[in-house]
């Protein structure tokens, strides 16, 4: 057998991508972009974190959440406040009418650090309430939403609203929260400057990583029966409820999932970037995530995550020349995903696949089935 | 409440209820529209807030283009510029069904998302057109003042005017959906859409002039809020979550609800605005009617509908 043909199954496609992928990561981009354009693409690949879970919690179980802009936040705010603690000490702060509490508090009368900032000086809470802290408030609404068979369109707009609530509430509450300017001035984590351009290199290299990870883990839970059950649930939800599947727990299950890989994201978005504000977690950067992940392809992680990269990049190179055509063209290619490309990228990638004269059209990659034109999409 | 005596806490708290009514009254004109195309045909328009500000545009064009040419008119430039909103907004509307809404009837969630890429294209039309500031239009004199009922209490008259237009738009359309011919037939298609066909009713007609008049409405509302805003290209997303939860929260089917909706989300958020910031005001209210939807998700009046 050549090695050609015995790569030639699904699964070892799959894996076969899924190292390409890596290696346009973590060694192609590296050697041909400037230190600069690198720390672009790291911030780009903390959005392939969301995009990843929405193809699990979207593109699988059927449920379009516009509030993962919430997720990603909590995890960047979870970060940012151990971040911004460290920057605070007393001996950086001491111009301050309260030493060792962060500036925006100082510039807003408050005196003391407030209880729920107090456990943030560790690092072990910090990055434990990265991933716990979205997963939590998944939980509420996921078991207040769907074991009571709330689910479609309701479910996407109070999910934005809730992305709304969030948003004014921090910039409602400047003292503790940074209000409009988010929590800025980051400098060390544990005594390490993230501001260099090694660091940021070596974060970039981190997070390509850990998305390859989550990657992984994301396509045990496609390749695993829980992955067939919530494509079954997507596509006919009384069949699944009918055999004897307790339903909300399935959707439970992959909303959580796909927040707390938003948390992720959000976490290195932080420290990649150097701050978090309530402008990268609203109703508006909710949405554009949601549309890196449809032009990706919302069936395909890996389509969902090059979506992510792709997207972010052409925004950057447009809005750096052609800032008015911008949203045109953006508005425009969301259409047209919609309208013709259900499947995005990863779908277009796909037929040109199937169509290669060698014979190979015809096979899917199992746990990769397209989304089907008529979703039982009725508002329950 | 220390510094306050009885009858400044009368009109205090009159004043405040009167603010709430002028929200309630922009409330309820774009809930109206997007209760309409939402309880119709169970589609989301997330661009609704862009032909809400279509209207506004229009009428801040009417406004300049009567001061310009026909300034013995300006008076009463502001009734010809609601009739121009509601056209423009409906004729857009029905070119957006037509190239737009109609292929996705199956994917609501589909259209959310496809309005979107909307929106963002119409704010940058907008954009482009009137440029990024806000705009606001000039209102001729007489709608200018405030009526001095009490020494404490002043009510303005453009606040008069945005509500007395609610009132004659919801009556039309209770007029309309209630009354007509037409009504029945985008009744009958919402009840039962198959049984609506087989009478020989034209379905698709009939989703293209509610998509149409739906966001003619939201174009009035535009007109409407030209009074008592200003006019920016993104303006209309701002209003778009509330709308959304006003429709939702009323019951998606319910012409009646929304109105209820409508009323207890505004007067709620006014009334805290006073005792709260405005910000907390408006979390507090946001929270309340999303906790009250995850116990009653299918709104406060629900209409039996056969799917």
């Amino acid at each position: 057998m050549s090695l050609l043909a015995r790569l030639n199954t699904p699964e070892r496609r799959e894996l076969l991508w899924l190292v390409i992928f890596a290696a346009v990561i973590l060694v192609l981009l590296p050697a041909i972009l400037e230190p600069f354009r690198l720390n672009l693409f790291g911030k780009y690949l903390t959005y392939g974190f969301v995009t990843l879970g929405l193809v699990i919690c979207w593109g699988d179980a059927g449920i379009l959440s516009l509030g993962q802009g919430v997720f990603f936040g909590l995890g960047g705010y979870c970060m940012a406040m151990f971040l911004k603690l460290e920057a605070s000490s007393v001996a950086n702060t001491k111009i301050q009418s309260t030493p060792g509490i962060p500036d925006f508090m100082d510039w807003n009368q408050i005196t003391h650090l407030p209880f729920f900032w107090q456990p943030f000086h560790s690092l072990a809470f910090s990055l434990a309430a990265v991933v716990v802290v979205p997963t939590v408030l998944a939980l509420i609404i996921g078991v207040a939403m769907f074991k009571r068979r709330v689910g479609g369109t309701y479910f996407a707009i109070i999910t934005q609203a809730i992305a709304a609530i969030l948003t004014i509430l921090i910039i409602g509450q400047q003292g503790y929260t940074g209000g409009v300017n988010g929590i800025t001035d980051l400098r060390t984590l544990w005594g390490w400057d993230i501001r260099t351009d090694h660091a940021k290199t070596i974060l970039y290299f981190v997070s390509g990583i850990t998305l390859i990870l989550c990657i992984l883990a994301a396509r045990v839970v496609r390749m695993s029966k829980l992955g067939r059950l919530l494509r079954a649930l997507r596509d006919r939800e009384d069949r699944v409820r009918f055999s004897g599947y307790e339903v909300a727990n399935f959707k439970i299950f992959a909303f959580c999932f796909a927040a707390a890989v938003a948390g992720i994201g959000g976490a290195m978005f932080t420290l990649q970037v150097g701050f978090m504000s309530p402008s990268l977690i609203g109703i508006v950067p909710s949405i554009e995530m949601v549309i890196f992940c449809a032009v990706g392809g919302r069936t395909s992680l890996l389509g969902a995550v090059y979506g992510a990269l792709l997207v972010n990049w052409a925004k950057t190179t447009f809005s750096e020349d052609l800032p008015q055509l911008w949203l045109l063209a953006m508005g425009g290619l969301f259409i047209a995903v919609v309208l013709a490309f259900p499947n995005g990228l990863a779908g277009i990638f796909r037929l040109a696949i199937d169509r290669l004269p060698n014979g190979r059209g015809g096979r899917r990659q199992p746990g990769i089935t397209p989304v089907v034109a008529e979703q039982a999409g009725a508002p329950q | 409440m220390g510094g306050y005596s009885l009858t400044d806490l009368v009109s205090i708290m009159a004043m405040q209820g009167f603010a709430g009514l002028i929200l309630f009254s922009v409330f309820v004109l774009m809930a109206l529209g997007l209760a309409i195309i939402f309880g119709q045909m169970g589609v989301i328009n997330m661009a609704h807030g862009e032909f809400l500000i279509l209207g506004a545009y229009m009428t801040y064009i009417c406004s300049h283009v009567v001061q310009t040419y026909a300034p013995a008119l300006f008076p009463v430039y502001f009734f010809a510029a609601v009739v121009l909103a509601f056209g423009a907004s409906f004729l857009l509307g029905i070119v957006v069904e037509w190239l737009l809404i109609r292929h996705l009837y199956k994917r609501p969630l589909d259209t959310l998302l496809a309005t979107w890429g909307l929106s963002l294209i119409l704010q940058q039309i907008y954009r482009s057109i009137f440029g990024a500031r806000e705009v606001g239009v000039e209102l001729p004199p007489w709608m200018m003042g405030a009526l001095q009922t009490t020494d404490s209490i002043q009510i303005p008259i453009n606040g008069l005017i945005v509500m007395g237009l609610t009132v004659i738009i919801t009556i039309g359309v209770y007029v309309l959906i209630f009354r007509s011919r037409w009504g029945k037939q985008v009744r009958a298609v919402t009840g039962n859409r198959i049984m609506a066909g087989a009478v020989g009713i034209d379905t698709g007609r009939i989703d293209r002039y509610t998509f149409g008049i739906g966001c003619g409405i939201a174009g009035v509302a535009g007109a409407a809020f030209t009074m008592i805003g200003s006019t920016s290209p993104t303006a209309g997303q701002l209003y778009i979550v509330d709308t959304f939860l006003v429709v939702v929260f009323g019951g998606a089917a319910s012409l009646f609800g929304t109105i209820a909706s409508a009323f207890t989300i505004s007067q709620a958020r006014s009334t805290l605005e006073f005792f709260l910031s405005g910000s907390m005001a408006q979390v507090l209210v946001l929270l309340t009617v999303v906790g009250i939807l995850m116990l009653r998700p299918q709104g406060l009046f629900t209409l039996k509908v056969r799917r």
